[in-house]
C-alpha cells in the first residue's frame, strides 16, 4: 500500500489546502516571470512592427525611441536609392492625450506612409489605412472599436481597423495614421511660439520633418554596409535592427528590467522558503509515526519515500494550480503578460529541486529519529 | 514452572548508562534473565527503575553498554556489540511490540494497519488482509475493521495494536503497560489473550505493569529498581 497517498487522502482536505496556497504563490512568481517578460517584449514591439533592417535618424542620437531623433521627410527618397536597399519609409512617434468616452486616452502616435514599410504589422478587425486623411488603426488595447470617431489635436479620425500587441515601451497602446495627418498634428499640438516659426519656414525648420527613415534591405544587402554608406551623410546616423532592439532592451527598459527581475528573483527565493518550510513541517508532524514505523520494521525506503512522493506531489499539484491560474487570468492584466512554455517548465524544474532538496531536510529528521520515541512513557 | 525448551530471551549481565560523569544515569545494571516459550512475564518496578530501557534493548532498539543477548536461539549481541546489522528485519521477523498508547497508524484504518507490517514483512497485498481480517477476528475487534484509529475505543485500538504485534507470528511479544489505558474488565480481556497466543504460538510475552489486578496473570514477576534485577517471584506458586 501507498502510505503517501494513503496519508494524503486521510487529510485530504488540509493537503488541499496546502497546494491551493503554494498555487497561488507559484501563480505569483509565474506572474511576475511574465510579466518581466512581457516588459520587454514590449520594448521591442514597436522596433519590430515594421520589420525593417536599418533605421536611419538624426546625426550624434540612438533615435527614436531611446533619444530625440529629428530628420528632414525627403531623406526618405536619398535612403531608397542606396544600393541594397529595397524599399524605405518615413515615420514619426510621438505621445497625444486625447478624450475617449469621458475618459483620458494616452496614445503613441505613428505617422506613416500607407505604401511603404511602418504601418501595423498585422490588421485583426476591419481595414488599412486607404484614404490619406483622417483614418486610424489603432490597438485594441486602446479601447478603441470599428467606427468609433476621436478627436486628436483639430482634427476628427474614425477608427477604420484593429491591431494588437502594439504598445510603447511605457506601455501606452499605440494609433497608425498616415505621415502627412502626423505631422500635422505635430504641428497643431507644437508651443504657439514654435507654431509661429514653424509657419513662417525660418530658421531652417520644416513642417516636414520625421523622427526616422526605416529601410529594407535586398536579402543579399549587408546591414552595417549600408548603414557605413548612409553615416557617410552629414547630420545622420544609421542604426541596424540588431543594434535598435540592443538599445531597447538595455538602455530604455533597463531600469524597470532589473527592477522587476530582482524583485522575480527575491519572490523565487522566498517561494523556495516557504515550500521547504512546508514540506518539512510536514515530515515533523509525523515524527511519532515515523518512529511507530521504523519501530515495527520498515525500511528506510518506505518511509523516505513516503515523505519524498508527498514532497513531490505538493509541488506538482501546487505548481499545476499556479500555472492553470496565471494562464487563465493573464490576459486581464492591464499590460502584456509573456509566458513562454521554457519559463513555465524552468520554474516547475526549480519547485521540482526545491521539493526534493526540502524533502530530504525532512527525510534527514525522518531517519535520525529514534525507534524507541515511539514507546513513549 | 519450569520447561525444557530453550529460552526464547536471554540476557547476560546486560547493563545501560546514559550520560557520562556528573549526569551519568545506570539505568541497568548487569541484569540476567530468561524467558521460556508459552511464558507470560512481567517486569514491575517504581518509576525511573529501567523497566521501559529493558524492553527496549530485547526489542533491538536501544544499544547497551554491555552484556551479551540471545534472542530465540541466536546469539545477537555479543558484549555490548550487536552481531547483526538488519536489525529492523529481526524485529520485523521476531519481535511484535504492544505500546501503553496504541501508536496505530492514524492514516490506515484497523484492517491496514494490521495488512502494512505483513506486506513489509513479504507478504502479497490481498494475502496480507485476508490474514489481517483473521487477525481481528481472532482478537474480536473485526466489526471495526474499516474504522480509522481516531474512531476506535481505547480497548478497540488496543486489540487492534495487539493483533498488529501478532500479526509476522513473532515468538517474543514485548508490551509496555499494555493495559494502562484500559479498564479492569478490559484489562483482563487483553492479559487472556496474550495468554491464549503464548500458549498457541508458544511465544514469550514481557509486559511492563503497575496494575496490580493483573498480577495473578504473569508465570513469573521480574522486580527493578534502579537499574538492578531485585527479585523474581512465581506468581502462580503465590497464589
Ligand atoms: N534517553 C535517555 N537519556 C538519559 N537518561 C535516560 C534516557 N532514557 C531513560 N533514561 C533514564 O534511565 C532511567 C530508567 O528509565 P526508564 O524509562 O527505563 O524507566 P521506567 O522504569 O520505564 O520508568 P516509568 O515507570 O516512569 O516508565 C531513568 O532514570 C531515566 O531518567
Ligand atoms: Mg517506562
Amino acid at each position: 500500500m501507498n502510505l503517501a497517498y494513503r496519508d494524503i487522502r486521510h487529510n485530504l482536505g488540509r493537503f488541499l489546502l496546502t497546494c491551493v496556497g503554494l498555487g497561488l504563490l507559484l501563480g505569483v512568481v509565474l506572474a511576475m516571470i511574465g510579466i518581466y517578460r512581457g516588459l520587454v517584449v514590449d520594448a521591442l514591439t514597436i522596433a519590430r512592427a515594421p520589420g525593417v533592417d536599418l533605421w536611419v535618424v538624426e546625426a550624434n542620437t540612438r533615435g527614436p525611441f531611446a533619444e530625440a531623433s529629428r530628420i528632414p521627410g525627403d531623406l526618405r527618397e536619398a535612403v531608397a536609392r542606396i544600393a541594397g536597399v529595397a524599399s524605405a519609409g518615413s515615420i514619426t512617434y510621438q505621445t497625444v492625450e486625447s478624450e475617449h468616452r469621458g475618459g483620458k486616452l494616452r496614445l503613441y502616435v505613428i505617422g506613416y506612409e500607407p505604401t511603404r514599410p511602418g504601418g501595423p504589422p498585422e490588421i485583426t478587425e476591419g481595414r488599412g489605412i486607404a484614404r490619406s486623411h483622417y483614418e486610424l488603426v489603432a490597438d485594441r488595447s486602446t479601447g478603441l472599436t470599428l467606427g468609433d470617431r476621436i478627436q486628436l489635436g483639430r482634427s476628427t479620425f474614425s477608427v477604420v481597423g484593429l491591431t494588437r500587441y502594439q504598445v510603447n515601451s511605457g506601455g501606452d497602446p499605440a494609433i497608425y495614421i498616415t505621415l502627412p495627418d502626423a505631422q500635422k498634428l505635430q504641428f497643431d499640438l507644437a508651443p504657439p511660439a514654435a507654431r509661429v516659426q514653424l509657419a513662417r519656414g525660418t530658421s531652417g525648420s520644416s513642417r516636414d520633418t520625421v523622427n526616422t527613415v526605416v529601410a529594407r534591405l535586398q536579402p543579399n544587402a549587408s546591414p552595417d554596409a549600408v548603414a557605413e554608406t548612409v553615416r557617410r551623410w552629414k547630420h545622420l546616423a544609421a542604426i541596424t535592427q540588431q543594434a535598435q532592439e540592443l538599445i531597447l532592451t538595455r538602455s530604455l527598459v533597463d531600469r524597470a528590467r532589473r527592477q522587476i527581475g530582482l524583485f522575480t528573483s527575491l519572490l523565487l527565493a522566498v517561494s523556495a522558503v516557504i515550500i521547504a518550510l512546508i514540506i518539512y513541517t510536514m515530515t515533523m508532524e509525523k515524527l511519532r509515526q515515523i518512529a511507530t514505523l521504523k519501530l515495527i520494521g520498515a525500511p528506510d525506503r518506505t518511509i523516505v519515500g513516503m515523505i519524498v512522493q508527498q514532497a513531490l506531489a505538493l509541488g506538482f499539484i501546487g505548481f499545476g494550480i499556479g500555472a492553470m491560474l496565471i494562464v487563465s487570468i493573464k490576459d486581464y492584466f492591464p499590460r502584456r503578460v509573456v509566458l513562454e512554455p521554457d519559463n513555465v517548465l524552468a520554474l516547475g524544474f526549480v519547485v521540482f529541486a526545491v521539493c526534493l532538496a526540502a524533502s530530504g531536510l525532512g527525510v534527514r529528521a525522518a531517519l535520525r529519529i529514534d525507534p524507541a520515541s515511539a514507546l513513549g512513557g | 514452572m519450569t520447561t525444557l525448551a530453550d529460552p526464547l530471551v536471554r540476557l547476560d549481565r546486560i547493563s545501560k548508562h546514559f550520560g557520562e560523569g556528573e549526569t551519568r544515569v545506570d539505568a541497568l545494571r548487569a541484569v540476567s534473565l530468561e524467558v521460556h516459550p508459552g511464558e507470560v512475564v512481567a517486569l514491575l518496578g517504581p518509576s525511573g527503575s529501567g523497566k521501559t530501557t529493558l524492553l527496549n534493548v530485547i526489542g533491538c532498539i536501544l544499544d547497551p553498554s554491555s552484556g551479551s543477548m540471545e534472542l530465540d536461539g541466536e546469539l545477537v549481541l555479543k558484549d555490548g556489540a550487536w552481531l547483526r546489522r538488519d536489525l529492523k528485519r529481526l524485529r520485523l521477523d521476531k519481535i511484535g511490540f504492544i505500546f501503553q498508547f496504541h501508536n496505530l497508524i492514524p492514516f490506515l484504518d484497523a484492517t491496514d494497519n494490521v495488512a502494512l507490517v505483513l506486506q513489509l514483512a513479504g507478504a502479497d497485498a490481498t494475502t496480507a488482509h485476508e490474514r489481517a481480517i483473521g487477525l481481528l477476528k481472532y482478537l474480536e475487534v473485526d466489526h471495526r475493521r474499516q474504522a480509522m484509529p481516531a474512531k476506535l475505543s481505547g480497548g478497540e485500538a488496543q486489540r487492534v495494536a495487539i493483533a498488529r504485534a501478532l500479526a509476522n507470528k513473532p515468538r517474543i511479544i514485548l508490551a509496555d503497560e499494555p493495559t494502562a489505558a484500559l479498564d479492569s474488565k478490559r484489562a483482563a480481556i487483553v492479559m487472556d489473550l496474550l495468554r491464549r497466543v503464548a500458549v498457541e504460538q508458544q511465544a514469550a510475552i514481557i509486559a511492563v505493569t503497575h496494575d496490580e489486578k493483573i498480577f495473578d496473570r504473569f508465570d513469573r514477576i521480574f522486580s527493578l529498581r534502579d537499574g538492578w534485577l531485585e527479585s523474581e517471584t512465581n506468581s502462580l506458586q503465590t497464589a
